[in-house]
């Protein structure tokens, strides 16, 4: 919304302070300012008023003429014009030689074989209208060379405040409520607006009005008959147009005016169409032409003003075309009204059609406001038509009063939201100057409410903080810590658990850590041959590529493993994300934090990719928990899996997640030549599982004693297997086996076992040591595993 | 004096002139002074002498005794020295100055920004809290006194599930329930409830450089009796300067957030200009950057928590933001692209 500093001026005094300042002040204390603040008028000068005294055709062109104009000066000035609408008698805005206008400078100049000697202008050459189709036409009666700016109002500050920062400040949506926001910031009196005596019409007959629906807070209207006036006095065309409004006739202009002015939006009807106003809802949905022309759908919620049963407006919204004043319109309704902020909303909404109107409608209107509009509204009137005539009493509805909202509070409560020190005397001060009643009994604050903030604004005594600290400044705040006690803090478990993770595989495993979207992606998927899989949908997705919720974020990371084929022959991503596993018994869904990793080789040889990634995932758990991962063979459930080496992930007995390689069928969309593998790991899952503690053990000052074997795996023995043959042999001083080689042929597959004895009592003789050993291979031989 | 002292005195200043080899210095050892060497020989055939002349050869053998072990001591350490010259003079000279092999992993640069935001507020007492990204509409806006119909739904375009549930388009989505957890603990006890909740956010837009409809947010908020304005400035003031590692300014604006009242925007001045304007804060000096407040009384009851007993304040960092502000990143798109290119440049950063 643009707001004019000539327009505040007329209600508050500035003299003697710096506008600009106070518009910044405004800034900080009311609503946000935009950087750019427009002095209006700034780059004109010159301009004046200058009467054409002859036309003459020009000699050789259609289109100019050369004209004799008095500037207020001895002589006559010849001018080429090009103008259409020159006329002798015409008063005009002249720029004398010598005059600037933005960047040019006017000097005598020959134009077409004539010499020009300065410039009629259009009202857009001088920037105070959109009008170029003619040089201006001034009716007003002023002498020639009187410069412009003397009569008018070009010398302007404009600055624009953000329309969302007045959301929730229904009264700061015209001059007069700003205004008030800058007298409580200079401590200057808000002018009071001069209106009409509206007292004087009650005699006269009221308008046949009746508020039929809930939705209709207050109705007021007068009818006003003779209205001679067309074009609006040029100050008010600036104001508006300076305010981003454009000239359309005067009656319609000063509906403008008195909402740029009061925030209060008003309406007028031709009282032949409009006589029996009723507001009400219908029951039945129709189409309705609003004055702009377009056929709109009005359903059984949208609120209408209507003569009788005749809609002819959309409350809040938009007249009727129908009812629109035309050129033989003698008697006119004015409307000025309140209805239900949420209603008008929701029909903008319906209707795709938002307006001036129902822009301040949305933000709940003071329905104290219809009244005083109306009585401004017609004095305005009477002061540019004279010979305007009342022809109702006012009539008035108003059905629904919003609750006055008193608040009482102690200075204690502003001290302790403050944490400053405010004295009471500032306190009355500035809340009075914003409207509010004040009484104030010792320490205890008594406030009403002024009817423009008590619509939704202010509400309670939080409230009243944010009223007395804005003006206080919030620059002005000594900062001071809190007086809390302090006490441990503990972390969570699942956020810790996260961090270490990131750590070990960005810093220990180069991997490099990605995020992604929570949704499936389908047409990139789709390419890798992985269908979305069933879940639950967003409900308003405008992409239907991102429609559906992913179950598991690997599809995702192989999408992304795709984008990176080329970055290096050998890459490792990761990331922690969500997934939804559909929804429970209460239908809500089934979120889990995950962690994903991919490795893609082009290199590696895939049992290699394999095997570092699953000593990634034991390397985490050892690292976190001190505890051993374990497996078990599982059976795919997802298009991306390859039916073997698919292994579930168990930490303690508990399932945490999954590892294993990717499908043929992917892996070579993704990429022909390359292995990638995959795990997925639930964190709560992960992050449930109790830590070990480190078990310390005295390191033995005794030598330890290896003793190798090599033995003959068949195929479907697993190492855990072998492990089932010694761990119940060790007696005490086996402490750890590991494989130490792995032989490989055609025929057989061999690995080498070394087994690590120690005591922390005494020296091993080679006969204990031996006779574990022969248990041991016996064990072996039982399971099929015999020495190479 | 017996010649035999002589003659191997002799011997073995001609055996150790012609050594050059540890072994055969050894061999030499071994053959004077071992069991079965010449000097032990010596000494072993004192027994046959008489009193006086045993005591005198006795002394001789054991000089000549202390001779060959200095003597070879002495050749011992000279031959080692050499071999270490040699040892030395063998050592190549590497070039230093060769390119390093800095093969490394990557952070997402969201997780540094989070990570120096969360250590700053962990060393001032707050908890890092976590809250899943589908949330209810209770969660989302109802607790947060965001209530059916109130304008300020339509300011974010939320996506929302089959379910009804929807994707949280604000971190305050969690509010309500650290409330709800610490609450008890801030009125039976008086510890105050100090807590910061990193999130991924969405919003129903369509995306370009500068929009993403999955983004990162920080809010914090502190709960206690008599935390006032002054505290919230304070702890924004303090925070931020952690954060931005210089000295903060900050500005505070009226704002209309429906979880706070007074709502605040909160700027703070622009490094790159210094405050004199440029492109980067729009030629104002200041760049918005997170809105704050005292919690609204309707939160605070809606948590469980007394607003006439208790009082607080919150705040909400676009972590996206400040990642991209920090690290120069100007298409947002890059942050959710897997792109490595990219991505791969944020090996990790202590500042």
């Amino acid at each position: 919304m643009f707001l004019s500093m000539n327009w505040i001026s007329d209600f508050v005094d500035f003299t003697g302070l710096d506008k600009v300042d106070y518009i910044h002040k405004f800034s900080l204390a009311t609503a946000e300012v935009e950087n750019e603040i427009f002095f209006k008028g700034s780059d004109i000068s010159g301009i004046v008023v200058a009467e054409i005294k002859s036309v003459e055709p020009h000699p050789d062109s259609k289109k100019l003429h050369l004209l004799k104009v008095d500037a207020g000066e001895a002589e006559l000035t010849d001018v080429v014009c090009g103008a259409p609408n020159v006329r002798v008698g015409m008063k005009t805005a002249f720029a004398k030689v010598g005059a600037k206008i933005g960047e040019i400078e006017i000097a005598p100049r020959p134009l077409a074989g004539f010499m020009s000697c300065g410039m009629c202008c259009s009202e857009a050459e001088i920037g105070i209208s959109d009008d170029n189709s003619g040089i201006m036409d001034i009716t007003d009666d002023v002498a020639n060379g009187t410069d412009l700016k003397d009569i008018y109002e070009i010398d302007d500050i404009i600055f624009e405040v953000d329309n969302k920062s007045l959301t929730n400040r229904p009264d700061l949506w015209g001059h007069y409520g700003i205004a008030r926001e800058f007298a409580a910031l200079t401590g200057r009196p808000l002018k009071p607006l001069d209106t009409a005596d509206l007292e004087a019409y009650n005699a006269l007959q009221k308008v046949d009005m009746k508020i039929e629906d809930p939705l209709c807070q207050r109705y007021s209207c007068l009818q006003v008959e003779n209205i001679k006036r067309s074009v609006s006095p040029v100050n008010m065309r600036i104001r508006l147009f300076y305010c981003g409004m454009r000239g359309i006739n005067f009656l319609a202009d000063l509906t403008n005016y008195l909402m740029l002015e009061m925030g209060q939006p008003m309406h007028a009807f031709d009282s032949r169409k409009v006589g029996k106003i009723r507001i009400k809802r219908f029951d039945q949905p129709f189409v309705f032409r609003t004055l702009d022309g377009v056929d709109r759908k009005i359903d059984e919620n949208t609120l209408m003003i209507c003569n009788d049963n005749t809609p002819v407006a959309i409350a809040g919204i938009m007249g009727g075309l129908d009812s629109e004043i035309v050129e033989d319109t003698t008697t006119l309704t004015l409307e000025s009204a309140t209805f239900d902020a949420a209603s008008i909303r929701k029909s903008t909404v319906r209707l795709a059609h938002r307006t001036d109107a129902s822009m301040r409608y949305e933000k709940s209107l003071d329905p104290e406001m219809t009244v005083p509009a109306i009585a401004r509204f017609l004095y305005l009137l009477q002061q540019y038509d004279g010979g305007v005539q009342v022809v109702s009493a006012l009539t008035d509805e108003y059905a629904y009063h919003y609750p006055q909202v008193d608040l009482t509070f102690d200075k204690a409560f502003v001290d302790r939201y403050t944490g400053i020190e405010i004295s009471s005397d500032t306190i009355v001060k500035t809340l009075e100057s914003l409207g509010f009643a004040v009484s104030l009994n010792g320490d205890d604050f008594d406030v009403k409410v002024p009817s423009w903030r008590a619509t939704k604004d202010v509400t309670m005594k939080a409230d009243i903080i944010e009223e007395i600290t804005r003006i206080y400044g919030y620059d002005n705040f000594d900062i001071n810590t809190t007086r809390s006690p302090l006490y441990p803090v503990r972390e969570d478990a699942v956020k810790s658990n996260e961090d270490k993770i990131k750590d070990i595989l960005v810093k220990r495993y180069n991997l490099h850590e990605v995020h992604s979207y929570v949704w499936a992606y389908a047409d990139e998927q789709k390419a890798l041959g992985i269908p979305v899989e069933e879940n639950i949908k967003l409900a308003n997705a405008t992409n239907p590529n991102i429609e559906t919720i992913r179950r598991t974020m690997i599809p995702t990371q192989l999408c992304q493993v795709k984008t990176n084929v080329g970055y290096a022959p050998e890459f490792g991503i990761f990331e922690i994300g969500r997934v939804v596993e559909g929804v429970d018994s209460d239908n809500l869904c089934i979120e889990h934090k995950k962690l994903a990793v991919t490795l893609y080789s082009k290199t590696a040889d895939i049992r290699d990719l394999y095997f570092r990634l699953r000593d990634m995932l034991a390397v985490i758990a050892d690292d976190l928990k001190h505890l051993p991962l374990d497996y078990r063979t599982a059976e795919p459930a997802h298009s991306y899996e390859h039916p073997v080496n698919l292994n579930t992930v168990l930490l303690d007995g508990k399932t945490i997640g999954t590892l294993g390689i990717v499908h043929p069928v992917v892996s070579r969309k993704i990429d022909k030549k390359s292995s990638i593998v995959f795990a997925e790991i639930d964190m709560d899952a992960f992050a449930s599982v109790k830590n070990a503690s480190i078990s310390y053990e005295e390191p033995s000052k005794f030598p330890p004693m290896d003793y190798d074997i090599s033995v003959i795996v068949p195929t479907g023995v697993f190492f855990r297997d072998l492990k089932k043959c010694w761990e119940n042999e060790g007696g005490g001083i086996l402490k750890s086996t590991r494989i130490v080689d792995t032989y490989d042929t055609e025929h057989f597959h061999s690995v080498t076992i070394r087994f690590e004895f120690s005591s922390a009592e005494r020296t091993l003789s080679s006969g204990e040591v031996q006779e574990i050993m022969n248990r041991v291979i016996e064990n072996l031989k039982a399971i099929d595993v015999n020495l190479r | 004096m017996d010649k035999r002292i002589d003659i191997l005195k002799e011997e073995i200043k001609k055996k150790l002139n012609t050594t050059t080899d540890l072994a055969e210095l050894d061999r030499v050892r071994v053959a004077m002074l071992g069991k079965k060497g010449a000097i032990t020989a010596l000494l072993k055939g004192m027994k046959d002498l008489n009193g006086e002349e045993r005591k005198t050869f006795g002394a001789e053998v054991n000089r000549l005794k202390a001779y060959a072990a200095e003597k070879i001591d002495a050749k011992v350490n000279e031959l080692n020295e050499k071999a270490i010259e040699i040892e030395i003079g063998l050592m190549p000279v590497f070039d230093v100055t060769t390119p390093p092999a800095l093969e490394r992993g990557s952070y997402h640069p969201i997780t540094l920004s989070q990570r120096q935001c969360e250590a700053v507020f962990r060393s001032m007492g707050f908890t890092v809290e976590d809250y899943p990204e589908v949330v209810t509409d209770y969660e989302c806006f109802e607790s947060v006194n965001i209530p059916k119909h109130h304008p300020a739904r339509d300011m974010q375009d939320t996506y929302y599930l089959e379910n009804g549930q929807l994707l949280k388009s604000q971190t305050s989505a969690a509010q309500n329930a650290i409330l709800r957890k610490y609450g008890k603990n801030l009125i039976e006890n008086g510890v105050p409830i100090k807590a910061i909740f990193p999130g991924r956010c969405f919003r129903n837009e369509a995306t370009d450089a500068c929009h993403e409809n999955t983004f990162f947010q920080m809010e914090g908020m502190m709960v206690d009796k008599d935390i006032s304005i002054s505290n919230l400035i304070y702890f924004m003031k303090t925070m931020l300067s952690e954060v931005f590692r210089r000295d903060i300014k900050v500005r505070l604006r009226p704002g209309f957030f429906p979880f706070v009242e007074p709502g605040f925007e909160l700027d703070i001045n622009c490094e790159i200009c210094g405050g004199a304007g440029c492109p980067s804060c729009k030629h104002s000096g200041w760049l918005e950057l997170c809105p704050c407040g005292m919690i609204h009384p309707n939160v605070l009851r809606e948590g469980g928590i007394d607003p006439d007993k208790y009082t607080g304040f919150a705040f909400g960092l676009g972590l996206t933001r400040l990642a991209m502000m920090k690290y120069g990143v100007k298409d947002i798109r890059d942050l959710n692209s897997g792109n490595l290119k990219s991505l791969s440049q944020f090996t990790d950063d202590e500042n």
